[in-house]
């Protein structure tokens, strides 16, 4: 061994690694996290008071199921756990185990803070899984149209557009024609929308994040007109057939489980469908290899004779498929009516639940249930009625994008040419 | 951001007298670069009149009734829809005193968040957050205008300081995540954009804020010594808010292309990695820009609180101006005298959309379907050029951000 390479090793075991700084970073947050536990919830429950979690619906098989425990123990314990998983990170070892300690920590600090809201009183447990489920359904789909798009290297800031036009399609072609045209129309208003933005992008040049954001104004605008104009005036075309869910023979009779997962519309299911086919297809097929090298290098995907255009305006319009899927659950799944700009800012959450998933399906799908876990919380504990503002409990969820963008989960690297135009020589 | 992807400014063209050799020709006595500034935004105004025609004929249910029985008076019908529509936002406009009152009152907020976004497209950066930069300033602005007593020639002025300060330390919060963890702007200002409103909503509820009595979220009247002076009297809403905003658009041509600061912004946009190399501090220069924007966002907000009677404030006074903003940037090619123009242009849309409305059944929001198109038009030459079979020199992609980056 040459004396340059022992100076680089010594350099490199007396520097801290960022991975390193990282883990000591999050330690001093879960101990931060641990003492506020013990504080807020620990002192602050009454002593003796017991939290009802129910952890089964009226519909269930199995009924009267729940977890009663004293609020005060259960926060202590939590505590003393989250403490312990900080001084774990601070000691800088076993690295990988960073970001899993970080969402241990946080999943203990919403039970002890639940604990703490439902205290002598009930809360029902499984219902808020439930609804977490239901409610990461759009951001996870609109993560995977922005992940569809971004992988063969186009930004995709017009998901909410996507979303909101295809709502509205699938509320007035499935109140004239019937269900299945609804799903169709939103499938075909999404894949147009995507065409608009490949073509913008591709054929004009036109900036990647202009051409989305004018998605998202045209199609806000066109169905708020639409809606004003024509929906407020007939309104038999704003009252689609609620497409019901469908419970899976004996996996929905599983306690907690089953209601959480197994008593959905075929949304649901098709989001699992949807996300087990493409990781499987991105990363183990010849579309998956091409759709990804067209994202890292265009230039090389082109010389190996891809038609990097081809790929592009596919995947993208794809994408909007994807997110016309998302818009016809949210027009005909849950309040199966349209309203103005009912999307809320739900297609950004999903942008962000792609950038927090690392372009991965998967990740997108943990980073939706995060997302959706603090809206259903925000849900039921505002039912509760404790202290906390609601506005508050409803700026939480667009906090969170903004501490998971800012990087606290780490860095992420999109794909090399994400955003490029490419101009073939 | 990566140094693959340069940046044309827009309006930094080569003169160059062999393009644009069509309809615009025959306009005598203009120069070339004004008949090149304007030759674009005027057919895409036409192009989303005509299209925003289309939409008002294609959505009159009353006509599509009559469709089935006499296709003729229903085709009649709806083109009469749109010249009813079309008539009433133009005397909307410009058709009396109170009406050019309207457009003026109406570009005020919306040239000075059209500033605030092109300071932001000049460095580089896409500030989506003039919504939330809005909120913020406006409720600082409207805080002074509630609880400090001062003669009103100290009192507006103090409140539209504190506006800028608000709507500053609100987009340079996104400028200080940029430059310390790289978060990308876009996705920063929009989510502070929710916090900001959410916020307004419960901070107006406050016993700070909320109006004695009242349940709804909506702000006591401010001082009358904060109220921003009328000009013609007070059954006509313009007021010195006009001054402001045009005073602004000369401060900021000063600042982008006069001052040393401005240089350097311009730089960081053009090229982060050059300008680091040259010894910028480029972290600096993000935070300052989107300060600036914040600021001058936050004075949209002071003209908001200040300048809307009857001075209560309630919780949506950012309307859409935030988008509008960044529509009109666009058109303006984030130069700030097209900002003034595009404002102008754009609060006409507006004040006479109100009118539309009112009279003709059509929403405002045929206003925000015509601003998009104008953006698509304004962004995407090529297809002008195609639709009115203009001859192009050049192919020139007006590429404002480049990827997350990093």
């Amino acid at each position: 061994m040459t004396a340059t390479a022992e100076l680089f090793e010594t350099e490199a075991r007396v520097r801290a690694t960022p991975e390193e700084r990282r883990s000591t970073i999050v330690g001093i947050v879960l101990i931060a996290l641990g003492v506020y536990v013990f504080w807020a919830f620990g002192l602050g429950s009454g002593a003796g008071l017991d939290a009802r979690f129910n952890l089964s619906l009226q519909t269930d098989r199995f009924q009267d199921l729940s977890w009663v425990v004293d609020a005060r123990t259960l926060s202590i314990l939590v505590a003393v756990i989250i403490v312990g998983l900080g001084i774990w990170r601070v000691t800088r070892s076993a690295l990988s185990w960073t970001n899993i300690s970080l969402a241990i920590g946080f999943g203990l600090f919403s039970l002890a803070f639940l604990a703490w809201a439902a205290a002598g009183g009930q809360f029902s447990l499984v219902g808020m899984l439930r609804s977490t489920v239901l409610l990461s359904v759009v951001v996870v789909l609109g993560a995977l149209t922005g992940l569809m798009c971004e992988r063969v290297g186009i930004i995709n800031i017009g998901i909410e557009g996507q979303l909101l036009a295809s709502a509205f399609a699938a509320v007035v072609l499935s109140s004239a024609f019937g269900t299945i045209a609804g799903l169709v129309g939103a499938l075909l208003t999404g894949g147009v929308l995507g065409l608009l933005l490949a073509w913008l992008t591709i054929r004009f040049h036109v900036d990647q994040i202009i051409a989305g954001v004018v998605i998202n104004f045209l199609a806000l605008g066109l169905t708020s007109l639409m809606t004003a104009r024509i929906l407020t005036d007939v309104q038999t075309l704003n009252a689609p057939e609620r497409i019901s869910a469908i419970r899976i023979p004996f996996l929905a009779d599983i306690p907690v489980l089953g209601p959480m997962l197994f008593d959905h519309s075929f949304f649901v299911y098709g989001m699992f469908i949807l996300l087990v086919g493409l990781h499987f297809g991105l990363f183990y097929t010849r579309w998956g290899l091409r759709s990804r090298s067209v994202g890292e290098h265009p230039k090389a995907a082109d010389t190996a004779g891809i038609n990097v255009y081809w790929v592009r305006y596919r995947n993208v319009v794809l994408g909007g498929m994807i997110a016309g899927f998302g818009g016809a659950f949210l027009g005909l799944s849950q309040v199966a009516r349209f309203e103005e700009n009912m999307t809320g800012g739900i297609g950004f959450i999903g942008l962000a639940a792609m950038i927090f998933g690392r372009w991965l399906p998967f990740g997108a799908l943990g980073a939706g249930l995060v997302f959706g876990f603090s809206r259903a919380v925000q849900q039921k504990v505002s039912i509760l009625g404790i202290g906390i503002p609601s506005e508050f409990l409803l700026m939480l969820p667009y906090i969170v994008v903004i501490v998971v963008v800012a990087g606290v989960v780490g860095k992420t690297r999109p794909p090399a040419a994400d955003g490029q135009p490419y101009i073939k020589q | 951001m990566t140094d693959q992807g340069t940046q044309s400014p827009p309006d930094e063209r080569p003169p160059n007298g062999r393009s644009f050799d069509g309809v615009m020709d025959r306009i005598a006595g203009i120069g070339e670069p004004i008949r090149r500034a304007l030759l674009l935004p005027t057919l895409a105004l036409v192009l989303a009149l005509v299209v925003g025609a289309f939409i008002i004929m294609v959505t009159d249910v009353d006509a599509w009734r009559r469709m089935g029985d006499e296709p003729l008076a229903a085709l009649g019908d709806m083109l009469d829809g749109v010249w009813v529509a079309y008539r009433e936002l133009f005397i909307g406009a410009f058709g009396s005193v109170r009406a050019l009152s309207e457009t003026l009152f109406t570009s005020t907020p919306l040239i000075l968040a059209g500033l605030a976004v092109a300071v932001g497209f000049r460095a580089g950066l896409f500030n989506i957050g003039a919504r939330g930069q809005i909120f913020v300033g406006g409720l600082f602005a409207l805080w002074v205008g509630l609880h400090v007593d001062l003669p009103a020639i100290l009192h507006i002025p103090v409140a539209v300081i504190a506006a800028m300060i608000g709507g500053g330390i609100w987009g340079g919060l996104a400028g200080l995540l940029k430059a310390r963890t790289g978060a990308h702007e876009v996705i920063t200002t929009i989510m502070l954009n929710f916090v900001a409103a959410f916020f307004t909503l419960w901070v107006l509820k406050t016993s700070v804020f909320q109006e004695e009595g009242s349940t709804i979220p909506k702000s006591a009247p401010i001082l009358e010594s904060a109220r921003l002076p009328t000009i013609f009297g007070s059954q006509y809403r313009i007021n010195i808010g006009i001054f402001i905003a045009i005073a602004a658009v000369f401060f900021v041509y000063w600042i982008l292309f006069r001052s040393t600061i401005g240089f350097e912004f311009r730089a960081a946009g053009f090229s982060p990695s050059a300008s680091l190399y040259a010894g910028m501090n480029v972290a600096f220069l993000y935070t300052a820009v989107m300060f600036l924007s914040g600021a001058l966002s936050g004075l949209a907000g002071a003209t908001q609180t200040l300048g809307l009677p009857p001075y209560t404030v309630t919780d949506n006074f950012a309307g859409n101006i935030g988008f509008d903003a960044i529509a009109l940037a666009l058109l303006g090619r984030s130069h700030p005298f097209g900002v003034l123009w595009s404002g102008l242009l754009f609060g006409a849309l507006i004040a006479g959309g109100r009118v539309m409305q009112a009279a003709a059944g059509v929403t405002v929001d045929l206003v925000i379907v015509m601003q998009s198109l104008i953006v698509i038009f304004i962004a995407a030459p090529e297809l002008v050029r195609a639709i009115f079979k203009v001859k192009a020199a050049e192919a020139e992609p007006t590429q404002v951000t480049t990827g997350w980056g990093a």
